[in-house]
């Protein structure tokens, strides 16, 4: 071992190709832009999956299969359409969203909101029929059946959310169209993302910064995947 | 004591306020806004002077002197031109004049100026295949690749790089096509690594290619009218605004970034840019001669309109 130790010479890691401030900014967007569609897609997918899981009727299964059909939906074509929305000659055009932030959350809501509410669904629905009466049996109010079923089904919703998380903050195809990958002339992001950051790399064949940048991008999603984890597990305590 | 420190704050507050009012004033601004301070101009671009750096180096001044922010949204000449066209940016620095001048003819684009200049080079494996090294003609070169069918990289993206290579072959009177002839799709910088992986030839601005020589073993070998090649690989700028009169836009500010761009300030600043300690970009909007042409789609008269 220390024999080959010696041999091999130390490799020296590249310097870091880039300005903190520029790699901080970038990953403030990403979050922020990604953190919020969550936030809005998660508001709307829940109840959504909660009032399938509790109901039947005609149609459902169309209906779920076309939930999961846009889980599948291409994150470039989610862009052009929220493109076409925003642009100045489309029906939002008045609010100037064109190349910010507030667009881009609007696309990756709308990539997101079916994944969550496929699984959320899927999770829902896996939640033993008698706990749901059992807490309607015990004088639950809808609200009240509802929330046991959000307990119990937790892990499940909490996949649901970080899959919808990982569609968010991975996909490069709409924030760059509805974006526009704007950094200012002094190097802070404005609409630049992890993701669009890594494809101007790799445009210019700089592939080894946009590895760089894969690699944080990684660290982060890796890192909310085990706060959320932790949490879950927090919850099985009480 | 809390309070106290508010009242300064709030006399402090209007004093700057009105202090501000007054400088608008003598500047010949109006009480309610102080010129275009704050504003955001849209700029659409190209990937060339985007990833050269060259946008951030003319746009930090600007910024500046104007008290506004820059959004350089880089997309190839075709897409900045669409983007346009939509009314979804204020002003558009290309380098495809066919397409500048379509986007003129219908209207879209007012003001045009020239802005500056570099060239396009031929790049291939160092071995060359085909033979074209020194040609003194790029169509003569395309035409020897088309014949041996050596393996050619084209940008297929509709950029300013694709618009000049595709006139290229028209001027040669050769389609291209076949197993030789490959469209990426992709930036400049990717297809300069597709042609390096591939020992392709491809067309490339020569900024892009110098910006990228240290990492591919491509070489120059048609130059460009810089380096005393032919003509037909000259690659200019212009830079026009988004008409008001056809679109919601900031024409007070892009009619600015226009003044600026084509100023003794930033030609300088073009001038004296260098990347890897070579030149990328040659200035060409001041000259002591008059140059019509740069206002008006080529071929234009108005001789020709008229009638």
């Amino acid at each position: 071992m220390t024999v080959i130790a010696g041999a091999v010479p130390i490799v020296s890691l590249p310097a870091f190709p880039f300005e903190p401030q520029y790699v901080w900014s970038i990953i403030d967007v990403s979050l922020y832009v990604s953190g919020l569609a969550i936030v809005f897609s998660t508001a709307v997918s829940l109840p959504v999956a909660l009032l399938l899981g509790f109901t039947e009727f005609r149609g459902k299964q169309f209906l779920q299969a076309i939930i999961n059909t846009g889980m599948g939906f291409p994150s470039v074509v989610v862009g052009l359409l929220v493109l076409f929305a925003v642009s100045n000659q489309g029906p939002l055009g008045g609010l100037d969203l064109v190349f910010t932030r507030e667009a881009m959350i609007m696309s990756q809501f709308v990539l997101a909101t079916p994944a969550i509410t496929a699984i959320s669904l899927a999770a829902v629905s896996g939640v033993e029929e008698n706990v749901r009466d059992a807490a309607h049996v015990l004088g639950g109010t809808r609200v009240d059946v509802a929330l046991v079923t959000i307990k119990e089904a937790r892990y499940g919703i909490a996949t649901a959310i970080l899959a919808g998380f990982g569609r968010a903050i991975s996909e490069v195809g709409s924030v760059l169209i509805v974006g526009g990958n704007i950094a200012s002339a002094d190097g802070v992001s404005k609409t630049r993302t992890l993701t669009t950051a890594i494809q101007l790399e790799a445009r210019q064949g700089r592939y080894e910064t946009a590895m760089v940048l894969g690699g944080i991008l990684l660290v982060i999603v890796l890192l909310i995947n085990a706060v959320v984890v932790r949490l879950g597990e927090g919850g099985v305590m009480q | 004591m809390p309070i106290q420190r508010r009242t300064f704050l709030a006399a402090a507050g209007t004093g700057a306020v009105a202090g501000l009012a007054g400088c608008s004033q003598i500047l010949g601004g109006n009480d309610q806004t102080a010129g275009v301070a704050g504003e955001t101009l849209t700029l659409t671009t190209t990937t060339s002077t985007y990833d050269t750096g060259l946008l951030g180096e003319l746009n930090g001044p600007f910024e500046e002197m104007y008290g506004v922010s820059v959004d350089s949204v880089a997309q190839g000449t075709g897409a900045a031109l669409e983007t346009a066209r939509n009314g979804d940016s204020d002003v558009v620095m290309v380098h495809a004049r066919s397409l500048e001048d379509e986007f003129m003819r219908n209207g879209h684009g007012v003001n045009r100026r020239d802005i500056m200049f570099n060239d396009f080079v031929i790049v291939g494996p160092e071995g060359d295949p085909a033979g074209i090294q020194g040609m003194a003609s790029a169509t003569e070169a395309f035409t020897t690749i088309a014949n041996s069918e050596s393996m050619f990289v084209s940008r297929g993206d509709n950029s300013g790089t694709h618009t000049k290579e595709l006139l290229i072959w028209e001027q040669a009177g050769v389609e291209p096509g076949g197993d030789w002839y490959q469209e990426t799709g992709t930036g400049m910088g990717e297809a300069l690594n597709i042609a390096n992986e591939q020992g392709a030839y491809t067309l490339s601005d020569r900024g892009t290619y110098l910006s990228q020589r240290s990492e591919i073993d491509l070489v120059i070998l048609v130059q460009g009218p810089i380096e005393g090649g032919p003509e037909t690989l000259a690659n200019p700028y212009g830079i026009m605004a988004v008409n008001p009169a056809v679109h919601d836009v900031n024409y007070d500010l892009s009619m600015a970034y226009i003044g600026y761009i084509t100023s003794p300030q930033a030609q300088d600043l073009i001038d004296g840019y260098r990347a890897n300690g070579e030149q990328l970009f040659f200035p060409r909007a001041l000259s002591e001669d008059p140059d019509f042409q740069q206002y008006v789609p080529e071929g234009w008269s108005s001789n020709a309109t008229s009638g």
